[in-house]
């Protein structure tokens, strides 16, 4: 069903329940505030959860090359550094409450900031209701109040990076004591407060953006859409939202806890504390593992929160620039509702080492180990997809398939930490770093390149320069594997995560030329992702402008909006679904949109 | 083929009201953290133990009355009885106050009786009360709030609104948050 079709139908027809109630081609009038900043057009949120979402991955990149410099040449100063960290590279060389700082900040903010918010807040907000065939979010309001709880997130925490005693240094995961009391470390102090706050402000986020995808989802879907016929993105996107729902608010919990023991000297985390300088303090009775059941029962569903729309933008992309449908469509929506209930089952294989019971890890072993086997459908469903396709290597494919590389290299090493005897000697080693930088930040970064090379054209009516796309993608991909292997090796060896200077460490000085090594090609895959920057800006106005609808030839309703698709989406009422969203190369057509009826002499379809 | 867009679907709830029952969902989650946490912590050592405030069965009570309030006033919104509907919001408002009034008095007895809730002379048993029974309160007031905004909604002359979903998503919040004080006060003493 075309545009035009329904511009000419609409008025003859009876809306439906739900939507399609208002008929938004003659918008309301629209100042530059209420359509660039304030705005409740999912898109234009998308936009702004993206372009955030850019500027922390800067800020993130620049700080891991900052200690990557540290890590990589330690005896060796830099008086630009002093230029322009002052007192945080006294010398031109970063401090080691610097470097703390660092770490953790690099770890919040991608985390957090760049994977949660401008992965999932982007797609989910851009690609839910112009796939499901919505106008809007089910609550436009509530989304946008969910973006702007982002930026006051995001401000907070830029904001702890300027004070006195600078941000919060404890780590990423912020366990008590280091974050519960001030007189821990010079982090400790106003920066933890403010990182306290700024989360708090994001998990509000979080929840806000995650209630709607869920609403919208379930009961936004355009006639004809059952949940059976919703792209994978769709799915991935639906569950995604669903764990954050459900675990974000466990954190929260933990983190009122943490509160009350900073500022109101309650014991819930600590006990028997002695502070050099300070004395001994009289809390008592607390249990500083108890923190870290309540984040992990967050942590553990957040790496799949980052992971899964990653993998849902990848079926989709890898299936239409395949020209083949989805292999085991069915088997990639159980293996998502599989891993989202395992997501909530494992957050004690972060506490092997912890003392918990053994009998108990084991259990938490196998439940672990389980999740091999969803991860194992996923991508044999995904090489199934490419084998023998008639395949496109668009810059945004070739992001897809290197994310399926990236989550076979790095779920493999998932096996291996998984096991609570091997945990023992890789816990808080460079191996661990290596397996969740690949597994997840890595391939989580790949499947939001995909994303923003496959719908750029739909999201600014312009393509993205495949040249440079192209340079972007190799470089990355050969510098992350370049980064993250050698580290490998290095945690086999026991070199401990999170240390200052291994040069003076009589075990791990063999690894000096590796971690510069290391340090070398991170700087210039830092380097490749601001020349993506360039491009995505430079596109966005320059670019080579879309002049077809459906420029990949995909199935989805996205691709029947106009180029540049106004506040409301379609003109006119919303078009129909007649079949699933993988109708590629069926009785000799090469796709048949979802719009399109069936026909009578089709051959069995979904 | 554009008749085939006619529809006879099934009514699908209003999406507010199902985004209200995931919040709930949501909700629920940060209360379970939280008490699984007591229990967990009440296993380990140096656990106070202390009988619950007797205010806390008056609260129970208030908040009881509360919901009958509340389920009058959406079925005198359905019936377009908007005196009634504005005096039953009333009531259930000021019954809402009422309720975290006692709660705190509650705390002031606590701390009356040398059972500290906050500070360096803290037991965890009582500091978990506070946070647990304070993040009620919160939610309470949340409800507060939503319902004085609808009260003066109903005042408004500009704005007439004829649909029931705001009323019914406020009075689903409301004996949420009423179902989970009965689910807290059953925990605190016979669970917990």
């Amino acid at each position: 069903m075309s545009n035009e079709a329904v511009v000419h139908a609409h008025g003859a027809v009876a809306t439906h329940e739900g939507h399609g109630d208002h008929h938004h081609e003659h918008h309301h009038h629209e100042t530059f505030i209420t359509k660039y900043v304030f705005s409740q057009d999912h898109k234009m949120i998308a936009k702004q959860f993206l372009i955030t979402g850019m500027v922390w991955a800067v800020l993130g990149g620049l700080m891991s090359v900052l200690f990557r410099l540290q890590l990589g040449y330690p005896d060796a100063t830099f008086p630009w550094l002093e230029d322009i960290l002052g007192k945080w590279a006294k010398g031109g060389r970063i401090t080691q409450e610097a470097y703390y700082a660092l770490v953790t900040t690099h770890g919040t903010v991608l985390v957090f900031f760049v994977l949660t918010a401008g992965l999932s807040g982007t797609f989910a907000n851009f690609l839910i209701p112009l796939q499901v065939g919505a106008r809007d979010m089910a609550s436009p309001f509530m989304n946008m109040l969910s973006y702007w709880f982002f930026f006051a997130a995001s401000i907070v925490m830029l904001s702890s990076m300027f004070v006195e005693t600078g941000p919060f240094s404890g780590g990423w995961t912020a366990y008590p004591p280091l974050s519960a009391l001030g007189d821990a470390s010079p982090g400790s102090k106003t920066g933890m407060d403010m990182w306290l706050i700024s989360m708090a402000l994001f998990v509000v986020s979080s929840l806000l953006g995650g209630l709607n995808y869920i609403a919208t989802v379930l009961n936004m879907r355009t006639k004809g859409m059952s949940m059976t016929r919703l792209p994978l993105t769709i799915w991935a996107l639906f569950f995604t939202a669903v764990l954050g729902v459900l675990s974000f608010p466990v954190l929260f919990s933990g983190f009122i806890l943490l509160i009350f023991d900073r500022n109101f000297g309650t014991s819930f985390y600590l006990s028997d504390i002695f502070i050099n300088g300070v004395g001994a303090l009289p809390n008592e009775g607390g249990s500083a593992i108890l923190y870290q059941h309540l984040f992990w029962f967050l942590g553990h569903p957040e790496v799949y929160i980052i992971l899964l729309p990653a993998m849902g933008m990848v079926s989709e992309i890898l299936s239409v620039n395949s020209r083949k449908p989805i292999f085991g469509y069915m088997a990639m929506i159980g293996s998502l509702f599989a891993i989202a209930i395992l997501a909530f089952l494992v957050w004690a294989h972060h506490m092997f080492v912890t003392g918990l019971n053994p009998f108990l890890g084991s259990i938490f072993v196998l439940l672990t180990l389980l999740i091999a086997v969803p991860s194992a459908i996923k991508v044999f469903n995904w090489l199934t997809t490419l084998w023998r396709g008639n395949i496109r290597f668009t810059p945004g494919m070739l992001f897809a398939i290197g994310f399926v590389s990236l989550f076979i290299s790095g779920g493999l090493t998932g096996i291996w930490l998984g096991n609570s005897a091997l945990d023992i000697h890789l816990h808080d080693t460079y191996f661990v770093i290596a397996h969740f930088h690949i597994v997840m930040g890595v391939a989580s970064m790949f499947g939001m390149f995909a994303g923003i090379y496959h719908w750029f054209p739909k999201m600014y009516g312009k393509y993205l320069n495949n040249t440079m796309g192209y340079i972007h993608f190799w470089v990355t991909l050969a510098g992350a594997y370049l980064i993250f292997w050698p580290m490998h090796y290095e945690g086999l060896a026991g070199m401990p995560r999170r240390y200052y200077d291994y040069s003076i460490w009589e075990s791990f000085k063999q690894f000096v030329e590796l971690n510069r090594f290391i340090s070398t090609v991170a700087m210039i895959v830092f380097a490749v992702q601001l020349l993506f920057l360039f491009n995505f800006f430079y596109s966005i106005f320059k670019g080579r402008k879309v002049t077809s609808l459906n420029p990949w030839g995909a199935t989805t309703l996205e691709w029947t909006t106009p180029i540049n698709p106004g506040h409301g989406n379609w003109v006119g009422e919303i078009p129909e679904v007649h079949r699933w969203a993988y109708d590629y190369g069926k009785d000799g057509k090469e796709f048949i949109a979802q719009t399109t009826p069936v026909g009578a002499d089709e051959s069995e379809h979904h | 083929m554009m008749t085939s867009v006619q529809t006879n679907e099934p009514k699908r709830i209003h999406p507010h009201k199902f985004t209200m029952w995931v919040a709930m969902g949501s909700i629920v989650m940060a209360f379970a953290g939280l008490t699984s946490a007591y229990i967990v912590k009440k296993n380990q050592s140096s656990w106070l133990e202390f009988d619950l405030p007797v205010v806390f069965w008056y609260s129970t009570a208030v908040i009881l009355i509360s919901s009958v309030t509340m389920h009058l006033a959406t079925k005198a919104f359905k019936a377009r009885e908007m005196g009634r509907y504005r005096t039953l919001m009333t009531v259930t408002a000021a019954l809402g106050v009422l309720f975290i009034v006692l709660q705190y008095l509650g705390f002031v007895n606590l701390e009356a009786n040398n059972i500290a809730l906050v500070g360096a002379k803290s037991n965890s048993a009582a500091s978990f009360l506070l946070v647990i029974t304070g993040l009620h309160m919160v939610h309470v007031l949340g409800g507060v709030i939503a319902l004085l905004v609808m009260f003066i909604r109903a005042y408004s002359s500009k704005t007439k609104t004829y649909s029931s979903v705001p009323v019914e998503v406020a009075g689903t919040y409301w004996h949420f948050v009423d179902v989970l004080w009965i689910y807290l006060f059953i925990f605190y003493n016979w669970i917990g």
